[in-house]
């Protein structure tokens, strides 16, 4: 039965291999078929798995398969083994056919680009690293997906590691793709580190790091609140708002779009970054037991939300609206795990996984059309020359922001209903403004790009832009166009997931979700019973907060286009605080970056250029000089050596003789 | 009545003069020679010895001596004959091509 789980992460790693290897030696036809059949292939044995775990009753539903012992030093054993359950199915479900759909766009989006071979190995890589996280049945083995999904994020960041800029037609100055996936792997490593201590600390108070012994163990051994919980969980927490770019950690995410764009969709929205959720969740019988840590993930997500979403609303570059609606979204997940709902987190995680990677493709869409000009002030009118990409921008933009009926309401809706059974009413209403705000901005972006008069010309040559035509033939003049069908059927297929993808998880009071029937009894929840008519107000009240922002920013960027600049005029405090991201990253090279950097150079130049060089050098020159005073006794002077061994054999004899 | 020590003696002016050989002479021919010398001394110190000790070892360590003298002379002399061809002059300090 469970014998072809293996499968599903074999694929992709076995088309990483071949295309990493041999791919470019290959045509782009045989290297996109491999990358993406290995993708279509594993998604394949997903619904398989899915479908078998289906027909399995309730609490049965759990295929356990260990492949083979990994590591067994004395007590400490951890195993190689795949642990399929409702949630990881999600999971898989997911990074397979959001996958899959990414790259099969990216085949069309990539086309033009050198190192076709490297980017399609790197894509399948990830694909890899981020089932054997989700499919792993410990922590050591989750943390080696969770590395290897860190390093496929690195190495995609930096896919034009030989450009300096990739923004064109911007007077804006952002960091290098190089700078920025260093950016991202650092910050990473800071939550990895608390990631690595929590699971040392895992093994030395339970004795084990696999999945079935922690969690049946952990409520015996420890009691609700105990010190040694709460501070395992805090470790593992500084893990995930790492991975999924939550304060502290959250300054990586919005550099990491100098990746190409089916990156910035597959890894930095749809997958990677929902990693730290899906932690959380699969430990979510270590997080109940610390109810502190729980209240501290729900603050971090809501502040984390709410604090993303007023950076989004400045920002000029498409992309990085994008970006920071991800970190924003994710702060919901976060707000859903921190109140013990963690069925409704990964609900959105799934919906957001849609309709994020359907903005994201859509806005690679518009890149691909512009000549990679993405700054929203440079854009304007695509509506009419783009329909496909204007109106699937448009769904993912309504589900985004929570319009009823999208998949996005159903989900950030149930996030905020409890969030407000479980009693956290402040962090309800941060929520509710979040709502409204997410709806202005992505609105704000949506008109800014595809509304109003065109604000390029025909033909108009940017500047910086040579440096970045992709090869000769393309005419450099601009000529926006609808992308091929091999970029927009993937738009059309997830702006339908991100429609429908809602109705799997309908609230109590319309139907029954069937998302949360599959999904809950991972978690032993029985949902908190609450009446209809608080319900409906629940959701019209959170309705009525995203119908707002949509108004809002049509009366601000449609009706009286002036208003923005006069509101900056009047706030302008207000406007430096968004437009400078709070000064974190300033706070970050402050108090971090720059001490470390000296730190590094007194190193480098001082105890290694000084004290273990200077050693070195040293000993070198040590031999060196006595090798010069002991040369002039071997002056070729052949009978001075005879005389030297007479008179030495002479003494030693002497002294022989006087000694008997 | 020759006693031991008139061979022991005649043995040591022997190795003395064939060690002054050595060390003054430049050409490689009259050194072999100072060495041949040397090494005759010596046997000439063991067969003394070995009549005086009534032992046979002694004179087996002169053939020994003879052996290892010829088979060195042998050595020795293609040496010089290389060097000269090589360098048509045999004069050992100006053989010094490996000085420090």
């Amino acid at each position: 039965m469970t014998l072809y789980l293996w499968l599903i992460p074999a694929f992709p790693l076995l088309g990483a291999i071949f295309n990493a290897l041999i791919g470019r030696r290959l045509s782009r036809q045989v290297i996109s078929l491999v990358a993406v059949g290995a993708v279509v292939a594993s998604f394949v044995v997903s619904v398989i798995a899915f479908f078998s775990l289906l027909s399995l009753p309730e609490d049965a539903r759990l295929f356990h398969d260990t492949l083979y012992n990994w590591i067994a030093v004395g007590s400490f054993s951890v195993n190689v083994g795949l642990w399929l359950d409702p949630l990881s199915t999600i999971m898989i479900l997911v990074i397979t056919g959001v996958g899959a759909l990414i790259h099969i766009y990216a085949v069309g989006y990539m086309e033009h680009e050198h190192d076709y071979a490297r980017f399609f190995a790197a894509m399948n890589l990830f694909v890899f690293a981020m089932l054997m996280l989700v499919l792993a049945d410990n922590y050591l083995l989750m943390f080696l997906g969770w590395e290897g999904v860190g390093v496929c994020s690195y190495l995609l960041i930096g896919y034009w590691f030989n450009r300096d800029n990739i923004a064109v037609g911007t007077d804006e100055k952002f960091l290098s793709p190089r700078s920025s996936a260093t950016k991202a792997f650092v910050v990473n490593r800071i939550g990895d580190f608390g990631f690595t201590l929590g699971i040392i600390l895992m093994f030395w108070t339970f004795g084990s790091l696999s999945f079935d012994t922690v969690f049946a163990q952990a409520p015996q051994m420890v009691s609700v609140g105990a010190p040694v919980i709460t501070i395992m969980t805090l470790l593992l927490l500084l893990g995930a708002t790492g991975k999924s770019a939550q304060i502290p950690l959250f300054v990586w995410l919005p550099d990491a779009m100098a990746g190409p764009t089916p990156v910035s969709a597959l890894i930095h929205a749809a997958t990677m970054v929902t990693a730290g959720v899906y932690m959380i969740a699969r430990s979510h019988i270590l997080y109940e037991l610390a109810p502190t840590t729980l209240e501290i993930v729900a603050i971090i997500g809501v502040l984390t939300a709410f604090i993303a979403a007023t950076i989004a609303l400045v920002q000029n570059d498409l992309k990085r609206v994008l970006a920071y609606s991800t970190v924003s979204q994710l702060g919901y997940m976060f707000f859903a795990l921190g109140v013990g709902a963690f069925g409704a987190g990964i609900f959105h995680l799934m919906t957001h996984a849609f309709f994020k990677a359907l903005l994201f493709l859509a806005a690679g869409a518009v890149m691909h059309a512009m000549n990679d000009i993405i700054d929203m002030r440079r854009l304007g009118g695509l509506r009419k020359i783009m329909p496909i990409t204007f109106w699937t921008f448009l769904i993912g933009a309504l589900a985004l922001s929570g319009f009823p009926l999208f998949s996005g309401f159903f989900s950030k809706d149930e996030i905020l209903e409890s969030g407000y059974t479980h009693g956290q009413l402040l962090l309800w209403v941060v929520g509710l403004v979040t709502a409204l705000l997410t709806a202005l901005y992505i609105f704000r972006a949506v008109i800014l790009t595809f509304g109003g008069t065109p604000r390029w010309k025909e033909g108009e040559v940017v500047g910086g832009q040579e440096e970045h035509a992709h090869d000769a033939e393309k005419p450099h003049g601009l000529h926006p166009h609808e992308p091929k069908p091999i970029m927009w059927i993937p738009l059309v297929v997830l702006a339908v997931l991100a429609i429908v993808g809602g109705y799997i998880g309908l609230p109590e009071v319309i139907g029954t979700s069937a998302f949360a029937a599959f999904v809950d009894p991972v978690f032993h929840q029985t949902p908190i019973p609450i009446s209809p008519t608080l319900e409906w107000t629940l959701i019209g009240i959170s309705t009525a907060a995203a119908i707002l922002g949509i108004l809002i920013a049509i009366w601000l960027y449609v009706r009286d286009t002036k208003l923005p600049a006069r509101l900056v005029s009047y706030y302008p405090w207000l406007y430096a605080v968004f437009a400078n991201k709070y000064w974190v990253d300033q706070f970050y090279n402050a108090v971090v970056a720059r001490p470390g950097y000296w730190l590094a150079n007194a190193f480098w130049m001082d105890v290694d250029g000084r004290v273990i060089n200077g050693l070195a050098d040293g000993l070198g020159n040590l031999f060196r000089r006595a090798g010069q005073g002991l040369r002039s006794l071997q002056g070729g002077y052949a009978r001075g050596y005879a005389l030297a061994m007479l008179i030495g054999i002479v003494v030693v004899i002497a002294v022989v003789v006087t000694r008997l | 009545m020759l006693t031991v020590t008139h061979y022991t003696v005649l043995s040591a002016i022997l190795f003395s003069i064939g060690a002054i050989t050595v060390l003054v002479r430049r050409n490689p021919l009259l050194m072999f020679m100072g060495i041949e010398l040397m090494l005759n001394a010596v046997n000439l110190a063991f067969v003394a010895f070995s009549h005086y000790l009534q032992d046979m070892s002694g004179q087996v360590f002169v053939f020994i001596v003879l052996t290892v003298a010829a088979a060195e002379v042998a050595v020795g002399l293609a040496l010089v004959v290389a060097i000269f061809r090589a360098r048509d002059n045999v004069d050992v300090d100006e053989i010094d091509s490996l000085k420090g």
